[in-house]
C-alpha cells in the first residue's frame, strides 16, 4: 500500500526565496496529519507542489503512489485541495460551481453527493445563491465542498478554519473527522494549534522551508518541551541560582523548566532565600504551542 | 470516468460564462457594429461603390461582421483568463485532472463560439438594413471559423501573459485595433496608395476579411485560395503557440 503522500527531496526556489529545501515526508493512508509552521515557512508552497499548481525545482512528490508530474491525471484525481486564499467565481451559483467541479473530475451525475456535502457544510439553503453574495465563512465552506466533490482519498486543507466562526468550525471538524474515519487521509495546516493538537495524530513543523520536527503529536508533546512552571514574582527578578531553568519571560511572568515535580521544592526554597514573593504560580504541561515556539522560535 | 467529460464541462462553463452576461458580451458589440454600419453607410453609401453591383452597405457588412468576430474571439479567452488569474479562481480548473490540450481546446472553442455568435448577431441585425448575397457559404464558414480561432488563440496568449487589465487593453488598442482597422473593413485596398497596399498584404486580417467578403459577394481583392493559404497557417501557428504556452505552465503553474 503506497503512502497517501510521499515527498522526496522536494525543493522549490522562487527567484527571490528558497521556499522549500529538500523536504522528505511521508503521510500514511488514513492518517490525520498537520503541517505547522510560521508564516512564510513554505506550507502553501508544499501544498501547491503536491497539487501541481507549482512546479518543483527538485525532488519528487507522489499522491497514492502517483508522481504528480509524470502521472498528473492519476495524482490529481486522488487529491482534493482546499486553497488558503478565499477564491470564488462570481459568475456562478453554489450548485453550478459544485457541478462544474464534479464535471472537471469526470463525474456527470453527482447531485446526491453534492447535496450531502451541502448539508454537512450547512450550505443547503445557499445552493442556488451566487457565490459572490456568500459570507467569508460560507465561501470557505464552499471551497471545502469543491475539494470533496470527487471523494478524493487524500484531502489537503490549507488553513480551512481561517475566518470560520467557532460553531461552524466545530461542525466542519466533525465532518472532516468523519471523512477520516471513512478512510480519507487528511493533511491540514492551521494557525489554531489547539486544533492540530486535538485532531491530528501526526505533526510536521516547517521552518524556512525545512522540516524541523516530524513525529506523532503525543511524542512531540512529551519530548519537545519540558513541563514548565510559570511564576509571577515581586520583585520581578529571578535569582541567579535559577537562571539555568529560565525558558522565557512574558511581562512579569517567568517560565521555568521543571522536568521533575520533586524539583519544585528546590525552586521555592531558592525564591524564599532571595526574599522574592510568589504572586501567582502555575504548573503546566507543554502544549503544541510551546513545542512550536521552541522549535521555530516564533509564535503562530 | 471519461477524460472527455472534464473537457466538455470546462467548455460548457466557458460558454455559460459569456452567455450569462449576454448584454455585455454579445448585445454591446452588435450595437457597436450597427453604429458603424449606420454612420458609414449613410455618409458614404451614395458616393462610394467598391465592386460593381454591390452597394457600399453590402460591401461593408462582411468586414464589420469579421471585425466583430475577431474582437470578440480575442476578448473572450483573454478576459476569462485574466479574471480567473486575478481572482485566483483559476485554481478550480488547474487542480482537476484536465490535460493541457483539453484546457487549451476548451478556452479556444468557447472563444470561437463567442466570436461566431457576435458575428451572427451583427449579420442578422445588418440584414435589416441591407440585402446581402451569399455566393459561397462554405468560404464564409471557413474564414469565419479560422479567423475566430486565430484571434481566440491570441486572446489565450494575451490572457495568460497579462498581469492586469491594463495589459490587455494595451494589446487591444495597439495590436488588435490597428490590425483590424488597417485591413480593408471600410474600403478596398485597391483604393489605397501603393505603399499602404503593400503594407496591407502583410496583415493577415486583410486576408481574413477579403476571403470572408468573397464568400458573400463572389468578388474580392485577392484570390480566396491565397487568403486561405494565409489564414489557415496563421490559425494553426497561433493555436500552437497558445498550446505550448499552456504546456509550459507560464504564469499558470509557477
Ligand atoms: N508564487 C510565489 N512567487 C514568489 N515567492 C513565493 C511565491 N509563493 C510563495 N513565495 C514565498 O515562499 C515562501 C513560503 O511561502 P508560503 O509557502 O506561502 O508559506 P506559508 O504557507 O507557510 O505561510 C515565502 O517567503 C513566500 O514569500
Ligand atoms: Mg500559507
Amino acid at each position: 500500500m503506497p503512502p497517501a503522500i510521499r515527498l522526496r527531496a522536494l525543493d522549490k526556489r522562487y527567484p527571490a526565496v528558497h521556499a522549500l529545501r529538500a523536504v522528505d515526508l511521508e503521510v500514511a493512508q488514513g492518517d490525520f496529519f498537520a503541517l505547522l509552521g510560521p508564516n512564510g515557512a513554505g506550507k502553501t508552497t508544499l501544498i501547491s507542489l503536491l497539487a501541481g499548481l507549482a512546479k518543483p525545482t527538485g525532488g519528487t512528490a507522489e499522491v497514492m503512489g502517483f508522481d504528480v508530474v509524470q502521472h498528473y491525471r492519476e495524482a490529481r484525481s486522488r487529491l482534493g485541495v482546499v486553497p488558503q486564499e478565499l477564491v470564488y467565481d462570481a459568475f456562478f451559483t453554489v450548485r453550478e460551481m459544485l457541478r462544474f467541479q464534479s464535471g472537471y473530475f469526470g463525474l456527470a451525475h453527482n447531485d446526491a453527493w453534492i447535496d450531502e456535502l451541502l448539508d454537512n457544510l450547512s450550505l443547503a439553503d445557499k445552493a442556488n445563491t451566487y457565490t459572490r453574495t456568500l459570507s467569508g465563512g460560507m465561501k470557505r465552506r464552499l471551497l471545502v465542498a469543491q475539494a470533496l466533490v470527487h471523494k478524493p482519498p487524500v484531502i489537503v486543507l490549507d488553513e480551512p478554519t481561517a475566518g470560520v466562526d467557532v460553531g461552524l468550525r466545530q461542525s466542519l471538524w466533525a465532518f472532516i473527522r468523519r471523512l477520516n474515519g471513512e478512510g480519507h487521509t487528511i493533511m491540514l495546516t492551521t494557525h489554531y494549534l489547539e486544533e492540530a493538537e486535538a485532531l491530528c495524530e501526526r505533526v510536521a513543523m516547517l521552518k524556512d522551508g525545512r522540516v524541523v520536527a516530524l513525529d506523532r503529536t503525543a511524542n512531540l508533546l512529551r519530548t519537545g518541551a519540558e513541563r514548565r512552571l510559570e511564576l509571577r514574582l515581586t520583585p520581578a527578578v529571578l535569582p541567579e541560582s535559577l537562571s539555568g531553568r529560565f525558558i522565557e519571560r512574558r511581562g512579569e511572568r517567568f517560565a521555568l523548566a521543571l522536568p521533575d515535580y520533586t524539583e519544585l521544592e528546590n525552586v521555592l526554597a531558592e525564591l524564599r532565600r532571595a526574599d522574592i514573593r510568589i504572586e501567582e504560580m502555575e504548573l503546566r504541561q507543554a502544549d503544541l504551542e510551546d513545542v512550536f515556539m521552541k522549535l521555530t522560535g516564533q509564535g503562530t | 470516468m471519461s477524460g472527455m467529460y472534464g473537457f466538455r464541462t470546462l467548455l460548457y462553463k466557458e460558454i455559460l460564462r459569456f452567455w450569462k452576461v449576454l448584454l455585455q458580451t454579445v448585445m454591446a458589440p452588435v450595437l457597436t457594429a450597427l453604429l458603424y454600419l449606420l454612420i458609414f453607410a449613410n455618409v458614404l453609401g451614395s458616393h462610394v461603390q467598391v465592386y460593381p453591383g454591390v452597394s457600399y452597405t453590402a460591401f461593408l457588412m462582411p468586414g464589420l461582421v469579421m471585425m466583430s468576430i475577431l474582437q470578440n474571439a480575442f476578448a473572450n479567452g483573454s478576459s476569462s483568463l485574466i479574471q480567473s488569474k486575478m481572482n485566483g479562481n483559476i485554481v478550480f480548473v488547474l487542480l482537476p485532472p484536465i490535460s493541457n490540450f483539453e484546457f487549451f481546446a476548451a478556452y479556444l472553442i468557447a472563444s470561437i463560439v463567442r466570436g461566431l455568435v457576435v458575428g451572427l448577431g451583427v449579420l442578422l441585425v445588418g440584414l435589416l438594413f441591407t440585402e446581402l448575397n451569399l455566393a459561397h457559404p462554405l468560404w464564409v464558414l471557413a474564414f469565419g471559423v479560422l479567423a475566430s480561432a486565430a484571434f481566440a488563440a491570441v486572446g489565450i496568449v494575451a490572457g495568460i501573459w497579462a498581469d492586469k487589465y491594463d495589459h490587455l487593453a494595451g494589446v487591444q488598442n495597439f495590436f488588435i485595433m490597428p490590425l483590424t482597422f488597417l485591413s480593408g473593413v471600410f474600403y478596398s485596398i485597391h483604393a489605397l496608395p501603393a505603399f499602404w497596399q503593400t503594407v496591407s498584404h502583410y496583415n493577415p486580417v486583410f486576408f481574413m476579411i477579403d476571403g470572408f467578403r468573397y464568400g458573400f459577394h463572389g468578388v474580392s481583392d485577392v484570390d480566396p485560395w491565397l487568403s486561405l493559404a494565409v489564414v489557415l497557417p496563421a490559425a494553426l501557428i497561433l493555436s500552437w503557440i497558445a498550446l505550448q504556452l499552456i504546456r509550459s505552465g507560464y504564469k499558470l503553474r509557477s
